[in-house]
């Protein structure tokens, strides 16, 4: 049924998995290396996790990227959202194909571009208007919110394209207005692409190096460029104990994202279920009388 | 749960948006705005695009003005374009030494060439690692198919910048490749793999795979495998039924995971920094070099016009893709 031979698409899993995974093991494994050559073993210790907190010039960066990353992905999950049903439902308008080439572009323009033509909207826009004042936290966010808003859209956008328009329509039917039926309808049934695209934007803008560094101002790195300058300097056993952290914490967020979509799942199977089971029985009944 | 006449607080929620959109819509404002023509949905597509038209494409036009500029030390280190002559002759001066300075000095083209045969090589790397991959995802059964894509995006969701670092610890000299090959016995002395341009293409395949894999996924899943049963029955055996039928039909996806991977690709700048060779050319680097060390602005914007206008036709082509895919799912 399926075709190709087993072995060849377990060998290619099994390489390409390997791949991807031994880097991150090898991170988590060496934080915990009593050596400051990251590298070589020289005992278990988690002294490194405890220079890590003492690391005053880390904890800083993270609090402020975590801040950032926070309110950009509020933004960009509104402004996406917004984009998303333009495109989606709206049908034709004019601007129409402008604005899905300005929400595509950002998905794959390369960063030094994107971070190079923001600053230099934000010198300009200084100049002329005296805002925004400087740069820094501001001016972080408004562009890590422009380009994790295309991330938004493209899932907002093919979660509408995949659920049926019938219900918005019936709903309109019943005399909601338009508004209405966003609220009512279409947004607790995309509420979970909502949440994903949430937490992409947040893990972007976490995770962006290139664009904070342009825009950034003095006083306001974000972790990323104070880890991307101590790691220009060599390998550091800290970075790797922050880097274990890092993915502690996304695994434990997956695992209940895991747990909460297949019990979700469940519930609605259950409810099939018994909607089905509903329906033959006033079939049966029917079919009596 | 809740007790006789208590509202549920969701039907609550759903009476506040009731109201709240019912008294804008029948307030004096909501009317004005309805009699010039502006109505809810223009509003809706209006903000996310005064927003793009400012954060995305007015930026790019600065970019072009900055680059036909002479550089000054001040702040900003770049001149006006415009100025005033005398007192009614508005003097524009367009400098285009900029860009003769990107000609003349080979130098830039051959970081633009280099980078264009790294990424491309890289993307190719990622097209023969990537689809035996979502090959092999797509046509497992469903409770697997959902851990393994799992699997696939589960390293985009930790560091970028981490996942890159972990590469220096495994690739360096006394690295975790080193080390074991020298403890078998295999190699006397550690061979260089960090700082040289196999380094790079490691990074880059690396970074980029789902981006490669996640495209041919969703193409190859949906693809109707009683196409496959009739190739076979009429004699095509299973290699060929893959030339034949599934290669040609999973065309898209292989574009659209390719313009992926390339066009960012193109212009990176964190792999070449952290695990290339000092002195490797690659577009991204050159950029980030005029501007921060250098402090050229009009040198390093001439550099990402360039770099865009190379990078247009690809965008555009992306574009047209992602647009068909919507479009198909809608049908």
């Amino acid at each position: 049924m399926s075709g190709g031979r087993p072995w060849f698409r377990m060998l290619a899993l099994a390489l390409g998995f390997a791949f991807l995974y031994i880097p991150i093991v090898s991170l988590v494994v060496f934080s915990f290396n009593e050596s400051r050559l990251v590298t070589v073993w020289g005992g278990f210790s988690t002294k490194w996790y405890g220079a890590l907190l003492d690391n005053q010039q880390i904890i800083g960066a993270a609090l402020l990227s975590l801040k950032i990353a926070a309110i950009s992905a509020t933004v960009a999950v509104v402004l996406g959202t917004l984009t998303g049903m333009a495109l989606a439902r709206f049908g034709p308008f004019r601007g129409r194909t402008m604005l899905s080439g300005m929400a595509t572009a950002p998905l794959v323009m390369p960063e030094v571009i994107t971070g190079l033509s923001l600053l230099l909207l934000f010198v300009t826009l200084e100049q002329l208007f005296g805002w925004p004042e400087g740069r820094g936290m501001t001016t972080i966010i408004l562009a890590h919110v422009t380009f994790a808003m295309a991330f938004v859209t493209v899932i907002v956008q093919s979660r509408l394209a995949q659920f049926d328009e019938s219900l918005e329509e019936a709903a309109q039917d019943l005399g909601a207005r338009p508004a209405k039926v966003f609220f009512l309808v279409t947004l607790p049934i995309i509420f979970p692409a909502l949440l994903s695209g949430w937490l992409l934007a947040f893990t972007l803008s976490l995770d962006d190096l290139v664009i904070a560094s342009f825009v950034a101002g003095p006083g306001s790195s974000t972790l990323p460029m104070v880890v991307f300058s101590k790691v220009r300097l060599g390998v550091s056993p800290d970075i790797n104990a922050l880097a274990t952290i890092l993915i502690v914490i996304v695994a434990i967020g997956v695992a209940i994202a895991g747990v909460v979509m297949s019990r979700q799942q469940k519930t609605r199977d259950r409810d099939a279920q018994m909607a089905l089971a509903a329906n033959q029985q006033m079939i049966d009944s029917l079919k009596k009388g | 749960m809740t007790g006789p006449g208590a509202v549920p607080l969701g039907q609550r929620i759903n009476f506040w948006i009731e109201d709240g959109l019912g008294a804008i819509v029948r307030s004096p404002v909501g009317s004005r705005l309805r009699r010039w023509g502006v109505t809810g949905k223009a509003l809706v597509a209006s903000v996310p695009f005064f927003w793009l038209l400012l954060f995305f494409l007015i930026p790019f036009v600065i970019v072009l003005k900055i680059s036909f500029s002479d550089s000054v030390i001040a702040m900003p280190p770049y001149q006006p374009l415009f100025g005033w002559a005398s007192e009614k002759v508005l003097e524009i001066k367009l400098n285009f030494g900029n860009y003769a300075f990107l000609i003349e000095d080979n130098l830039y083209i051959k970081a633009y060439l280099n980078s264009i045969f790294v990424a491309a090589v890289s993307t190719l790397l990622c097209l023969l690692i990537g689809y035996p991959m979502a090959y092999a995802i797509a046509r497992s059964n469903a409770a697997t198919r959902n851990v393994l894509l799992l699997l696939v995006i589960l390293p985009f969701w930790t560091s970028f910048l981490l996942r890159v670092y972990a590469w220096i610890g495994i690739l360096k000299n006394n690295g975790l490749i080193n080390n074991t090959l020298m403890s078998l016995g295999l190699i006397d002395q550690p061979i260089q793999m960090l700082q040289t341009d196999f380094a790079v293409y490691v990074g880059i395949v690396y970074s980029y795979l789902p981006f490669m894999i996640l495209p041919l996924y969703a193409n190859l899943e949906k693809m109707d495998l009683t196409l496959l049963e009739a190739a076979a029955d009429l004699g095509c055996k299973p290699w060929q039924a893959f030339l034949k039928v599934t290669l040609p039909l999973s065309l898209p996806g292989i574009i659209a995971g390719c313009l992926l991977v390339f066009i960012p690709a193109v212009g990176e700048f964190v792999i070449p920094a952290l695990l290339g060779d000092p002195g490797m050319l690659m577009i991204g680097k050159v950029l980030w070099t005029e501007f921060f060390n250098n402090r050229d602005w009009p040198v390093a914007s001439a550099v990402a016009i360039a770099l865009l206008l190379f990078l247009v036709i690809p965008i555009m082509f992306f574009q047209r893709a992602q647009d068909a895919e919507s479009a198909g799912v809608h049908k």
